[in-house]
Parts: C-alpha cells; sequence; structure tokens
C-alpha cells in the first residue's frame, strides 16, 4: 500500500532523516515514534506529499478501480478553515459532487459532533477542532490516513476519549493509517506496528509489531507493553522514557 | 447625563454644522455661504434635475473604476504576496506607479486615448490599483501556511482554494481597501471629469467656479459625500459584517 525510502532528507545543512525506510500494508496502522526532532512530521509530510525535496522515492498504491488515493490527513494543529462552519469544513475536504451527501452527516455523528456542526472553528476547544480535523479526515474515506500528533496538548480525559474513539474508528473499516506521535502509550494503544526513530539525523532504530487486537488492549496491557520496552538493554527505549 | 451611542455621529455632525454656520456668519459672504445657502442651492439643483443626472454619471465611473481597480489590484497582488520572484519582478515598477501624479495619469490617458468614456475610468483605476496592490500583496503575505498544505492534501481545485481559502483571508485587507479606494476614487473622478468629460460633478464644479457659486460647489460635495457614506453604511459594512461573522464570539452569534 504504502512505500516510502528515503535516502537523505535535508533543510539546508541539517540532515532531518538519512536511511529512513517505512512500509505500511493495507489496512496496517503504523506509529512513527520517536523524541521531538527525530523527523516524524518530515516523514509525514513526505507522504502526503507536501514535500517532494528529498532523495528517495515514495510509492502509494492507488485506490481500488485505479483512481489516485485519497488522503485524510490531521495535523498538529487542527487547521480548520477558520471563516466555515465545522460542516462547511468536512465538505470542502470532499470533491463538489459530494458536498451534500449524508456521509458528512454521518461522520459528524460518528465524532459526536453534530451539535457543533453549524460553530466556526473559533468557538471550538481544541479537543473539539481536534475532533473536527479527524472528521474530515475520515469524511473523505481515506485510502490512507495520517495522523500527526493526534493526541497531543489534550488534558487527559479528552484524550483518553479521543484515543479510543481513534482506535474504534480505526477499526470500524480497517484502514491504513500512519501515526506520529512522541507518546509510547499513544502508539501502543493504537498501531500495528511501531517504528522507533532517533535524532539527528532521524533514522529507524527498532520496529516492534503488536500482534493483541487493539480492541483487546486495555490500559493494564498497554502499560506491561511499555514497561517491558522500557526494560530492554538497547538505549534507544531510553530515549522514549 | 447620558447620550445614546447611535446618537453621536448626529452630534458630530450638528456641532460641524454649528462651527460652519458660525464661521459664515462671521466672515463669510459670497466666500463661505451658510449651509442653509447651500442647502438652497442643493434644491435649486435638485430641482432642475441637473443634480440627479450628474450624480449619476459621476457614481457609475466610480463604480467602474472601483471595480476594475479592486479587481486588477487583487489579481495582480496575491502572486506578488505569494510569490517572492514575482514580488522582486515587479516591485519596482509598483514603487513607479504608486509615486505617478493622478494628474500625469489622466493627462496622458486622454492624450493616448483620446477624450473617451474608457480613458477616464482607465486612469481613475490605474490611480487606485497599485495602492490596492500593495494592500493584498501584505495580506497574502501573512496567510496561513498550514490552511494551504491542507487544502493541497485534501485536493481542493484552485477555484475552490481561492473561494475558501485565499479570499476569506483576504477579505479583511480587499474591505480596507475598498474604504480607502472609494473616497480616493470619487476625488480623481472628479478631476477627470473637470478635464475632459462634459457630464458628472466635477464639470459641474468646474462651471460653478467659473461663475464664483461657492454654494453650488459645496452643495454638490455634499450631495457626493452624502451618496459615499450611503455606500459605505448601506453596502460595504454589511458586507464586511457578513465576512467576519466568524470572528465574533459564540454568544453573539
Amino acid at each position: 500500500m504504502l512505500r516510502l525510502e528515503i535516502r537523505s532528507k535535508r533543510f539546508g545543512a541539517v540532515e532531518a532523516l538519512r536511511g529512513f525506510a517505512l512500509t505500511a500494508a493495507r489496512g496496517e496502522v503504523v506509529a512513527l515514534v520517536g523524541p521531538s526532532g527525530c523527523g516524524k512530521t518530515t516523514a509525514l509530510g513526505v507522504v502526503a506529499g507536501l514535500d517532494r525535496d528529498f532523495d528517495g522515492t515514495l510509492s502509494v498504491a492507488p485506490g481500488p478501480d485505479g483512481r489516485p488515493p485519497r488522503i485524510g490527513m490531521v495535523f498538529q494543529e487542527p487547521r480548520l478553515l477558520p471563516w466555515r462552519t465545522v460542516r462547511q469544513n468536512l465538505a470542502l475536504a470532499l470533491p463538489r459532487a459530494l458536498r451534500r451527501d449524508p456521509r458528512i452527516d454521518a461522520t459528524l455523528a460518528l465524532l459526536d459532533l453534530s451539535a457543533l456542526a453549524d460553530r466556526f472553528p473559533g468557538h471550538l476547544s481544541l479537543g473539539m477542532a481536534r475532533r473536527a480535523a479527524l472528521a474530515r479526515a475520515l469524511v473523505v474515506d481515506p485510502d490512507l490516513l495520517l495522523l500527526d500528533e493526534p493526541l497531543v496538548s489534550l488534558d487527559e480525559v479528552t484524550a483518553q476519549r479521543l484515543r479510543a474513539l481513534l482506535a474504534r474508528v480505526l477499526d470500524g473499516r480497517p484502514r491504513t493509517a500512519l501515526l506520529v506521535t512522541h507518546n509510547l502509550r499513544e502508539a501502543l494503544a493504537l498501531a500495528d506496528r511501531l517504528l522507533i526513530l532517533a535524532p539527528s539525523p532521524g533514522r529507524v532504530v527498532a520496529e516492534i509489531p503488536i500482534a493483541t487486537p487493539r480492541a483487546a488492549r486495555d490500559d493494564a496491557m498497554v502499560e506491561a507493553l511499555r514497561a517491558d520496552l522500557l526494560a530492554r538493554a538497547d538505549p534507544v527505549f531510553r530515549l522514549l522514557a | 447625563m447620558r447620550v445614546p451611542r447611535a446618537l453621536f455621529p448626529l452630534l458630530s455632525l450638528a456641532l460641524l454644522l454649528g462651527l460652519w454656520e458660525i464661521a459664515a456668519l462671521w466672515g463669510g459672504g459670497r466666500v463661505l455661504p451658510t449651509p442653509g445657502a447651500v442647502a438652497l442651492a442643493l434644491a435649486r439643483e435638485a430641482e432642475s434635475g441637473a443634480l440627479a443626472h450628474h450624480l449619476g454619471v459621476t457614481l457609475l465611473r466610480v463604480l467602474a473604476a472601483f471595480v476594475l481597480a479592486l479587481s486588477v489590484g487583487v489579481a495582480l497582488g496575491v502572486p506578488m504576496g505569494r510569490s517572492p520572484l514575482c514580488d522582486r519582478l515587479f516591485g519596482p515598477w509598483l514603487v513607479f506607479f504608486l509615486n505617478l501624479p493622478a494628474l500625469v495619469v489622466i493627462v496622458l490617458a486622454y492624450v493616448w486615448f483620446g477624450l473617451t468614456e474608457a480613458a477616464a475610468v482607465g486612469a481613475v483605476a490605474v490611480n487606485k490599483i497599485p495602492n490596492t496592490i500593495v494592500l493584498v500583496r501584505a495580506g497574502a503575505r501573512t496567510i496561513d501556511e498550514g490552511l494551504i498544505e491542507m487544502a493541497r492534501v485534501y485536493r481542493m481545485s484552485r477555484l475552490d482554494r481561492l473561494r475558501h481559502v485565499l479570499l476569506p483571508h483576504l477579505a479583511p485587507t480587499i474591505a480596507a481597501a475598498a474604504r480607502s479606494g472609494l473616497a480616493l476614487i470619487w476625488k480623481i473622478v472628479l478631476v477627470v471629469e473637470l478635464l475632459g468629460r462634459g457630464d458628472g460633478v466635477g464639470f459641474q464644479i468646474n462651471l460653478l467656479f467659473q461663475t464664483f457659486d461657492v454654494a453650488g460647489i459645496l452643495a454638490y460635495s455634499v450631495a457626493f459625500v452624502a451618496v459615499i457614506l450611503l455606500l459605505e453604511y448601506g453596502v460595504l459594512q454589511p458586507i464586511e459584517r457578513r465576512c467576519s461573522r466568524w470572528r465574533r464570539s459564540h454568544a453573539e452569534a
């Protein structure tokens, strides 16, 4: 479904990524985990097609019937159009013919946003705005879902709720997804496979598959997995503590 | 004593009229007629139908030049704000046109294109376009790059990006350009009319000047300022309020 190979990606004199390889099978959720500055978001920008200035190759499989793959992306800041309502923000992510499609209201309902549909983003809390951004990513029925720190800077309760919601969404209809996060618990709760990144230059230093189905992972299990990882001898895992 | 807010503009206007009246009575005579005399002149011109005709003609020229200046200004200002290359290439032209005196543009337009309506309206627009470009360029530079990226990821069409990303972002800038533009444009339209048109407020003021009819000159000025005020409060401000609905707090929305 997705195959990315970056031999080198530079910002001027700084090398952000080197020898970075990433693949995702159809329906697989892959997490890029690492401390800030390890190039996670840079890699995500390359996958999204926003950054073509890199030495390497990117291939994303076309959708069924051969159309170009649809991408749904949740940015770190929600990036909603402040002058359009929540519903309009969803509609504008769709091609013109689908702007009045019932899927918009269905997606709003799925993310518990129906009551906020006619609000402007400036009148939403960060948690609500993230949900709206997630709704926009889902409404396009993406072949590839890109999530950039979707739970960062939320209070604990809101983050928990959104995490549960994400888990439900990812299981509801299997989707290929790439999750970027610095939070190991979040990655362990949501991903099928973790890629651990180390900084300067950013590169993958470990790969950890998780066999347990998402629905079966409770807090205790996530904690156990985390403790197990942090106890490993490799100093790489100390970056994540 | 508490004065209702809505009355303030009226009070302020009454104060101005009062000062005018005093100045006219004190040392006016023919040079500065009283507000009453101006009102009489206004009534006289209105009755003959001349006022409506000349106001209408001038207003049409103002609107034509306004629409032309704003659309060309936005069309050129956006690329200059978004592309450094474009800015470096055409920036110096902008400085040149910004500093070209209005009178020179008008005279040259008449010399090159004849004493035509198109030359008149075009000359006025050329006077306003550089200023609009400067404002729009500054506005286009401040757009949130994150929204541009979002539009790319979701493959929004060029038209949608323009309608839903760029123009709403530029709305306050365009409103500012429209405000300052309307005032500037109608003043230049008068000069254009004075120099090369056979009707309009500017033409009429020239006639009145030759007969030294100050009351008539003031009557036309006041009438046209009133028309512009009407446009400002009746058209521009409601549009602006509609465009900035999203800014208001939820309680007001």
